[in-house]
């Protein structure tokens, strides 16, 4: 049951946002109903983590372990970005134009819906509809700066993942030809596993092309990301953390599941289509994070490396290499969404998109300084933070499956990464202050995002709850055959 | 679906006729050189699109492909015309010469060359399964699903790169029907619904670009790259 609410609640919120009804009403409700969602998944975390699949409706709505993981980090950072907007918006809307902070959350409820749905929803071709859709409801929230930059962001956006989406529609049709000639009943991702074996190898590859071409686009896989460092930089920095945190991942899960039904194939070496797409965008991100010159820009590009190592991590396979990619997955979400916070705070706080004229915050505001240096730090990967664990698990499989020349390959990348991203943070937390900040201090609303964000950032780095852990293991196997 | 005969009959010949205008009313999308000439372009196209539907549903006797048939025809080239001209505005009927990268009749012969390409990648499923109808179907989707990507990479306006995304929709559906035509209802129904929503969407943008920049040449919009 679960399940059901977590889907209508956020079109609820959506539909009240619109309400006119005070000035801090739609923020209210979009906050009140984010903890409500969250609370739903934190029981669908508990009961999958007790062995249980959760199915609502069968064959429709239904959710496993990889599932419930998807849907406990859009559940997290949708609420934790729902107070930032809070104070974001109070600082970046003028006064007085409440029809323009309503529609922004009537979006931000819709957009964050699409994402719920994906991982709940078992029917692939609806789950096709929904990847769509979480282009199509995000659109206006990147543009919603309507400066022409955001413009041109926005259309690049809808121009690029909409072209994708056709692609793997395409290979969503095929694979559900496939699906029909193996004699499958339900086009669901069961199904599709147990129909796997016999669908004729030429339509799963051919499927499966199309689909990575198509998804690929809009999880940012080099050369199909151009449009990602725009769209993720020029949108309002709430809507970032959800678009480079958790709206990747959805997608980028979507083509993770296709993974054991592929491998049901021995003519398809899909392990190594996976490592060379993800370590091309690893490598052209690392190179790319040194020439930024606009911090939202950094971050972007590093969700493009994160993605890539997430790739090369399923691709090596086995177990462990299975494990370290939803576990990559899970701690990049975090993290992510807690830089793109820092990030915002810093463009309240000065008002410049650009690295040159950001300089010693550690001065002008502790709070943002030490977040920003958290954040770089963290989705840096140094240690002891939670992305520092999880690479090190992929690098461990990678060696003890014997993928030398991969794991040389991805260590030089992640350490120019490293790099490229200390040095730019570093610049901007550290040294003396260049200019006065044009406000005195931060929201309260943003503080507060700021602390709720970083607890799971160190506290992962230390230790992993007894039913986060299973879950990882029930979502590790769900991508093996 | 199987098909139940290999040989050519008035319906499959009928849908062949089909498939051949499709795929000319889809080079016709790259050959026109105004705005209103591209969308006249996709409305013939998607009647094609929903004709051939009705042809299928007829010869599998199927009453799903017969509502598929039903929402195309209501929803592509009534519906979605429409909401363009009310979002977009004047933009969409002015008597322009739209500016793009390559010029036509190069563009043709790139497009017969996407062409001759989908037949490539058709050519190995075709082999494993498939008969009379899914023969001509698939390759001319896949190719209508290339020519869309090219037009949207040469095409450096706003409405004719909508277009092209509408154009890549119908070639994916137009594979589709042949290959997929068992599909749950609702998941027509919505991937339908959902490219109403990439119209208005798109059309929304396209004034608010209109508002803001003045002019709806988008491939002029550089100001967000890599140094």
């Amino acid at each position: 049951m679960e399940l059901i609410f977590i889907l209508i609640i956020p079109i609820a919120a959506a539909l009240l946002s619109l309400v006119p009804a005070g000035k801090k009403f739609a923020s209210g409700i979009t906050i009140a109903g984010a903890v409500a969602v969250f609370i739903l998944t934190l029981r669908a975390v508990f009961a999958v983590a007790g062995g249980r699949e959760l199915t609502a409706v069968r064959n429709w709505i239904s959710s496993d372990g990889l599932g419930v993981l998807i849907l406990l980090l859009v559940a997290f950072v949708g609420l934790t970005s729902a107070i930032f907007s809070r104070g974001y918006m109070g600082r970046i809307v003028e006064a007085g134009k409440l029809r323009k902070v309503r529609r922004y959350y009537f979006r931000y409820n819709l957009f964050v819906f699409s994402m719920l749905s994906i991982p709940i929803l078992s029917q692939v071709s609806l789950v096709w509809v929904l990847v769509e859709l979480t282009t199509l409801l995000s659109v206006l929230l990147v543009s919603f700066e309507n400066t022409a930059e955001a413009l041109e962001a926005a259309w690049k956006y809808i121009v690029l993942t909409g072209m994708g989406a056709a692609f793997a529609l395409l290979g969503i049709l095929i694979l559900y030809w496939g699906m029909h000639i193996a004699g499958g009943e339900a086009f669901t991702w069961a199904g599709l596993i147990k129909a796997a074996p016999a669908i004729p190898p030429a339509l799963l590859k051919t499927a499966f092309i199309f689909i990575l071409i198509g998804f690929g686009t809009k999880i940012g896989l080099v050369p199909l990301h151009t449009w990602l460092p725009d769209a993720h930089s020029q949108a309002p920095a709430p809507v970032c953390a959800l678009l480079s945190g958790v709206e990747t991942t959805t997608v980028l899960y979507v083509v993770l599941r296709l993974l054991p039904v592929l491998e049901a194939s021995k003519t398809i070496n899909t392990g190594n289509w996976f490592i060379v797409s993800g370590l091309i965008s690893v490598g052209a991100a690392a190179f790319l994070l040194i020439q930024v010159k606009d911090y939202k820009r950094l971050f972007a590009f590093s969700t493009i490396e994160h993605m890539g190592i997430i790739m090369v991590a399923a691709g090596l396979g086995g177990f462990a290499g299975h494990l370290g990619a939803v576990y990559q997955i899970l701690t990049h979400s975090i993290t992510k969404s807690l830089s793109f916070f820092a990030a915002g705070s810093v463009f309240l706080l000065l008002g410049s998109r650009n690295i040159s004229s950001v300089k010693g915050l550690i001065k002008t505001s502790p709070i943002t300084g030490a977040a920003l240096l958290i954040g770089g730090l963290a989705i840096a990967g140094a240690p002891p933070f939670a992305v520092f664990l999880s690479e090190f698990s992929i690098l461990k499989a990678g060696i003890a499956g014997g993928n030398y020349l991969t794991i040389g390959l991805l260590t030089v990348f992640i350490v120019i990464a490293f790099c490229a991203l200390m040095f730019h943070v570093n610049r901007m937390v550290f040294g003396k202050p260049a200019q006065e900040p044009l406000n005195p201090g931060l929201p309260p609303a943003a503080i507060v995002a700021l602390v709720l964000a970083v607890i799971p950032v160190i506290l992962l780095g230390f230790y992993i709850p007894g039913p986060l852990n299973k879950l990882l293991l029930y979502a590790a196997s769900s991508l093996g055959r | 679906m199987i098909d139940h005969s290999a040989t050519p009959t008035l319906l499959t010949q009928l849908n062949a006729l089909t498939g051949g205008l499709f795929l000319l009313s889809t080079f016709g999308v790259i050959a026109v050189r105004q705005v209103l000439g591209c969308l006249k372009m996709f409305i013939i196209q998607s009647l094609l699109l929903s004709a051939s539907a009705l042809f299928l549903a007829y010869y599998y006797s199927s009453v799903h492909l017969l509502a598929v048939a039903a929402i195309a025809l209501g929803v592509k080239p009534f519906l979605i015309p429409y909401l363009l001209r009310r979002t977009v505005g004047e933009e969409l009927t002015s008597r322009r010469e739209i500016s793009q990268v390559l010029n036509i009749s190069t563009s043709l012969l790139i497009a017969a060359g996407l062409t001759v390409f989908s037949y490539f990648v058709a050519k190995p499923l075709l082999s494993v399964s498939g008969g009379i109808i899914t023969a001509v179907n698939l390759p001319i989707g896949i190719s209508a699903l290339f020519i869309g990507a090219y037009v949207l990479t040469v095409r450096r306006e706003a409405v004719p790169q909508t277009i092209g995304i509408l154009t890549m929709e119908n070639g994916a559906f137009f594979a589709g029907i042949s290959i997929a035509s068992g599909l749950p209802f609702i998941a027509e129904l919505t991937a339908a619904f959902d490219a109403l929503i990439i119209a208005v969407v798109m059309g929304i943008l396209i004034r608010k670009i209109h508002e803001r920049v003045g002019t709806t040449a988008v491939g002029g919009m550089k100001a967000l790259k890599e140094e």
